[in-house]
């Protein structure tokens, strides 16, 4: 059915209809809206047996979900930014268990600086942590991901993240087909669990493993992704069958046709790039834009491939790894290794900044041109950084940095840019 | 496209009345994007909201810095935030308030704009009348409707029984017809002047 809904309200009706029997969850911004809606959704009964757990933090949340999918039940639940890296601990031993437990990731920012709007900084955090990461591009991604997320971790036992930006999507209302619970029924089965604590065949899970065989249990877990990236696209394939479209996948490439330029970047930017891409063909600059749907397992074989022929790459990335500067860009340079191509990082949308296709366009440009710092940050202020940097040298007491940055931008309240 | 801009303080609606909006362009047979801008979320802090109607699918996810509306929702956000930043020359504004435009000195301001594209109308006090509180988000997108005929002021009707169902869903809908009609009649006498 085509609705116009607020993207939390979608995954949380798109989760009803994938039969979760435990959630727990806590909450917190920009997650909030989908939790709320499950919450009431239990309660009146419309999700089966489903028990909603109210858990004292993520780190029980998750917890709990480990204890429940052990024993059988299919088991969800979301947060965002210092929530997650609270449940650190858990999110490791989910995988480490290869428990198939599906959690939403409503992507925020980390403080310090707290900052509650979106960017990639959280799931990054936890991108080596053995979970499969899938990033949604709109609210259709998004809820379409979570399916195919819930039968995904079943067929591989192992947990999957189903990132969408905060806010940016959470809390945009746009028009979604949400297709009905029998339908969701036939593209995914009951679960079956391959590890159970059942009392009448008892096992036990969560040995302690030395170092005799920690490394083969860990190359095991390795190899479990590296069997994603084959199954991923069988479960796309399936799944644009069942409901007629297109959604998921490892990477998806976008007027690469012909293209000698590569904008490469992940989640609901690509929307944004999607409208630059178009302009500058318009104006026959050869660019064109590839999709990473799938970064954990990174995959890098099906990129590598999308690449051929292209001589220059952008990465554009809501993240940064202070010191170094891009992420997804080093996963880039290491799919491109051998191949002698520039592989720019754009830094964008730290925190919540909007990303406006002019600076993009301008950006591209540039990047031609062979005019980019690298890491370029998009839309940095460097005024204020000037700034900031020579008080820093003049007074040993200079005092904490966001602040006196926020001085001397005078922001205050709403600013429209 | 239309792309339209809200500007309120915390607890008004301003995210509601932008959903709304998009929901109302949604039974009017067009693809809509809403999204809030949050700050830290406080009640009275300055908010605003975003909306975008095309007729085909809408894939930017930047916030609207050129906008072809801007609705009004708090008169105190004026001289305070920079409402009208990015306004299109042809684009329209819609400001809440019991005083006229002069008297909130933007007359000469706006002047810039075709004339009919402007109108302040106290769409609290309609929401008073309904509602018994100041709400001024429904008799708002009454009056977008009146002023732009972007969406037809059915969906609008439409959209607030969806989203709140019953008394208090008749009650915005009463309120927003009020708004229609005041701001057609209004803008119509904005355009009589000028052809007198």
């Amino acid at each position: 059915m085509n609705v116009q809904m607020e993207g939390s309200q979608a995954v949380a009706e798109i989760l009803a209809r994938c039969r979760p029997e435990v959630i727990a969850a806590y909450p917190i911004s920009p997650q909030t809206h989908i939790v709320e809606r499950l919450s009431v959704k239990v309660a009146r009964g419309e999700i089966g047996r489903c028990q909603f757990v109210n858990v004292e933090s993520e780190f029980a949340a998750l917890s709990v979900l480990i204890g429940a999918s052990a024993s059988g039940a299919r088991t969800y639940t979301a947060t965002s930014s210092q929530g997650l890296l609270f449940m650190a601990e858990a999110v490791y031993n989910a995988a480490g268990l290869g428990l198939p437990i599906v959690m939403t990731i409503a992507n925020r920012a980390v403080g310090a600086p707290i900052n509650i709007w979106n960017d990639h900084s959280d799931s990054m955090a936890l991108r080596d942590a053995g979970w499969i990461q899938l990033f949604a591009e709109h609210n259709q991604e998004a809820i379409d991901l979570h399916i195919q997320a819930f039968r995904l971790a079943e067929a591989l036992s192992c947990p999957v993240m189903v990132c969408m930006d905060g806010y940016v999507l959470t809390h945009a209302s746009e028009p979604v087909d949400l297709p009905d619970a029998a339908h969701v029924d036939a593209y995914l089965p009951p679960y079956q669990p391959v590890q159970l604590l059942d009392p009448n065949d008892p096992v036990s899970i969560g040995a302690m493993v030395g170092p005799d065989a920690f490394a083969e249990v860990k190359y095991l877990a390795h190899h479990q992704h590296l069997r994603a990236l084959d199954l991923i696209p069988e479960l796309t394939q399936a799944f644009e069958q069942h409901f007629h479209r297109q959604s998921g996948g490892l990477c998806s490439p976008y007027r690469m046709e012909g293209a000698d330029i590569a904008v490469i970047a992940m989640g609901s930017v690509i929307g944004t790039i999607k409208d630059v891409v178009d302009e500058l063909r318009r104006a026959s600059i050869p660019v064109g834009c590839i999709k990473i749907g799938c970064y954990r397992p990174f995959p890098m074989l099906r990129l590598r491939g999308l690449l051929e022929g292209v001589s220059r790459v952008i990465v554009v990335e809501k993240d940064l790894a202070v010191g170094v500067g891009g992420i997804v860009s080093a996963d880039v340079q290491l799919t491109l290794s051998g191949r002698q191509i520039p592989v720019h990082t754009v830094i964008a949308g730290l925190g919540g900044r909007s990303i406006s296709t002019s600076s993009l366009k301008q950006m591209i440009v540039e990047a031609r041109a062979e005019r980019l710092t690298e890491p370029y940050f998009l839309d940095l202020n460097k005024t204020v950084i000037e700034q900031e940097l020579a008080r820093r040298r003049d007074i040993r007491r200079a005092g904490p940095v966001a602040e006196h940055i926020l001085r001397t931008m005078n922001v205050m309240g709403t600013k429209v840019s | 496209m239309w792309q339209v801009r809200f500007h309120g303080r915390g607890g008004q609606g301003v995210v509601t009345a932008a959903e709304l909006l998009a929901l109302a362009a949604f039974r009017d047979g067009k693809y809509a994007q809403a999204f809030p801008s949050f700050g830290s979320e406080r009640m009275g802090a300055p908010v605003m909201a975003f909306c975008r109607i095309d007729d085909t699918t809408i894939r930017t996810r930047d916030t609207v810095t050129c906008p072809d509306v801007v609705i009004v929702q708090d008169a105190t956000l004026l001289h305070q935030v920079d409402l009208f930043a990015g306004l299109t020359p042809c684009g329209f504004v819609l400001i809440n308030s019991t005083r006229s435009l002069n008297v909130l000195h933007l007359e000469e301001f706006l002047s810039i704009l075709p004339v009919g594209h402007v109108c302040a109308f106290p769409a609290s006090d309609l929401g008073l009348k309904y509602l018994k509180r100041p709400l001024a988000n429904a008799p708002l997108l009454g009056g977008f409707a009146a002023l732009t005929g972007l969406i037809r002021l059915a969906s609008v009707e439409s959209a607030i029984r969806q989203r709140f169902p019953g008394e208090i869903g008749e009650a915005n809908v009463a309120s927003v017809r009020e708004a229609y009609d005041h701001v057609t009649t209004l803008t119509a006498e904005q355009q009589g002047i000028l052809r007198r």
